[in-house]
């Protein structure tokens, strides 16, 4: 076997030392910092410097102070996350199951787009949605969109971008699974008598589950993050929590509330992670 | 199958093959725009709309103060991260896939840690670290270069990994049958065939780095990154050289796939 090669035992120990100890001391360790960093006097300043005080407090304070931005980002996160599953699965089942041998050039479409910087890519949103531009225009003349209504500066025009930002991470790992899905047993589900639609309720959608729930966590965690989107296309009513610690860090200083919220967003997503994995791997799943 | 049933599944394979590519379409919206305001002439500074077309912006990539310097920095940082996060993320992956040793579940756990936690998270942790460390007066290129270095290690671990655990066993099998000794079994045979997994891995963690913006700034102190000046100049009116280096970099990067692609074609075809 492959594993009992190489020259001696440690070989393995010593390609990963190196690894290992970037993550050890530039991810775990900065973790660390990041609870210590949220227990802090929230009275220091980098001027005068930090107590670590044990303030627990600070979780209270903040979350009474900004529910209302950590409520939105999940809120538009999760409606991104289901107009992503939306399209994303078209697009997945269409490159896996028709595309033929357009098949490798249409998932490196997918990917494509990202090698245009993110932010330019939003910035382009702001045109395509400009009040004067010719969707807001086209809208207005078929009475959808009130002649004051607009669409930048709304949630819509978030949730949206969004959406479009995060779509290839979701398409990716749904294709990935859809891929994977033996059609003899489609073809047996028709054999069966099981109606197209059937099948695919009954046959495909389930097999492809694995690819469903990879595809919303790897498109609903960073949303819920961004504060991009929300700033370029969004107004200071769509203000989500990504501003808020960011505001927090480079403008007020206040490090023990930025560190605070920081921490408050990662338990929720991870306590959801945890959550929607279990549900998913004992019930649905099986 | 009657005709008018044969119509219908025809409708229904095709209706959906179409939806996919008008999703397709609608990804690639916002790049035509940003490709087409790269010739844009416009007449005021805050606008946004098409007012004529120019090469000016093309041929005068680097006329607006701090741009082409900014894109510069992005490049420097971008490559010495790749390089760091490209060496000890393969020295990973061989050692994960090819070597037995203790503690490798909570490893592949710590691997994927860094992708699953949300970038704000990830950058005020390592601006928490820093600044711990009394090193808050110092931000700028080489606390950039970490954190880099960091989210992109996770993703070449990834990349290299999924390469390496799908190679053939039998070919390194058979060139030690034949008497290779084992390093030129690694150098001639397995290298060779792990290298376009490596070059993949290191095309993503450069693009990763480039683009990255939230945790950049959480960590920059004063220097700035390309999108660093982008965020900065999309409150003031964004000078459409923006777009060509957006253009540019969209081109490049799809001809270089493009290549690979091509390399790998022509070297299926050779060995059939």
């Amino acid at each position: 076997m492959a594993q009992t090669r190489g020259r001696g035992r440690l070989t393995g120990y010593w390609l990963m030392l190196p690894g290992a100890l970037w993550l050890g001391l530039f991810f775990l360790v900065p973790f660390y910092s990041l609870i210590a960093m949220s227990l802090y006097d929230p009275q220091g300043s980098s001027l005068t410097g930090y107590d670590m005080t044990w303030h627990f407090a600070n979780y209270v304070d903040v979350i009474q102070a900004y529910w209302q931005p950590l409520l939105r980002s999940f809120w538009y996160a999760a409606l991104a996350t289901i107009a992503c599953l939306i399209l994303g699965y078209v697009l997945a089942y269409a490159i896996a199951f028709k595309a033929g041998r357009w098949k490798n050039l249409m998932l490196v479409l997918v990917i494509a787009p990202f090698f245009t910087s993110f932010l330019i890519r939003t910035l382009s949103w702001k045109l395509i949605l400009a009040d004067d531009g010719w969707i807001v225009n086209s809208l207005q003349f078929l009475g959808i969109l009130g002649d004051e209504g607009r669409l930048l500066a709304t949630p819509f025009a978030v949730v949206a971008g969004l959406t479009y930002n995060f779509l290839p991470f979701m398409v990716l790992p749904l294709f990935a699974s859809l891929d994977k899905v033996d059609h003899r047993l489609i073809e047996a589900a028709g054999d069966l008598y099981a109606s197209p639609r059937r099948a695919f309720f009954k046959v495909t959608l389930p097999l492809s589950m694995p690819g469903v729930i990879a595809g919303t966590l790897l498109t609903f965690i960073p949303a819920a993050g961004d504060y991009i989107n929300s700033e370029l296309l969004g107004s200071p009513n769509q203000r989500m929590i990504g501003n808020v610690i960011q505001n927090l860090f480079t403008n007020q200083g206040d490090y023990a509330a930025a560190g605070a919220l920081s921490m408050t967003l990662m338990i929720i997503i991870t306590i959801g992670v945890v959550f929607s994995i279990r549900r998913v791997g004992t019930e649905d799943l099986v | 199958m009657s005709p008018l049933h044969k119509l219908g599944r025809w409708i229904g394979d095709h209706l959906v093959l179409a939806l996919g590519v008008l999703v397709l379409i609608y990804m690639f919206v916002p790049i035509a725009i940003v490709a087409l305001m790269s010739f844009n002439d416009p007449s005021s500074r805050n606008v946004y709309k098409f007012d004529g077309f120019t090469l000016h912006n093309w041929l005068n990539p680097c006329e607006p103060a701090g741009m082409c310097s900014s894109v510069a920095r992005s490049i420097e940082i971008g490559l010495l991260a790749t390089l760091v996060a490209t060496i000890l993320g393969t020295l990973a992956a061989f050692a994960l896939v090819r070597h037995q040793f203790a503690g490798r579940g909570p490893l592949n756990t710590l691997i994927i840690l860094p992708m699953a936690a949300p970038e704000i998270v990830l950058g005020s942790s390592m601006l928490a670290l820093f600044v711990s460390a009394g090193f808050g007066g110092q931000l700028g290129f080489w606390t950039i270069f970490i954190a880099h270095v960091t989210f992109c290690l996770s993703f070449v671990i990834i990349t290299v990994r999924a390469r390496l655990s799908g190679l053939d066993d039998n070919l390194e099998q058979a060139a030690m049958d034949l008497y290779a000794t084992e390093s030129q079994t690694f150098w001639r045979v397995t290298f060779p065939l792990v290298f376009p997994g490596i070059l993949g891995a290191a095309l993503l963690s450069f693009s990763l780095s480039f683009d990255d913006f939230i945790i950049t700034n959480l960590n920059a102190g004063q220097t700035v990154t390309f999108p660093m000046y982008v965020w900065g100049v999309a409150q003031r009116g964004i000078p459409m050289q923006v777009n060509v280096i957006g253009t540019a970099m969209f081109v490049i990067a799809v001809a270089i796939v493009l290549a690979n692609e091509l390399s790998r074609r022509r070297q299926a075809k050779a060995a059939a």
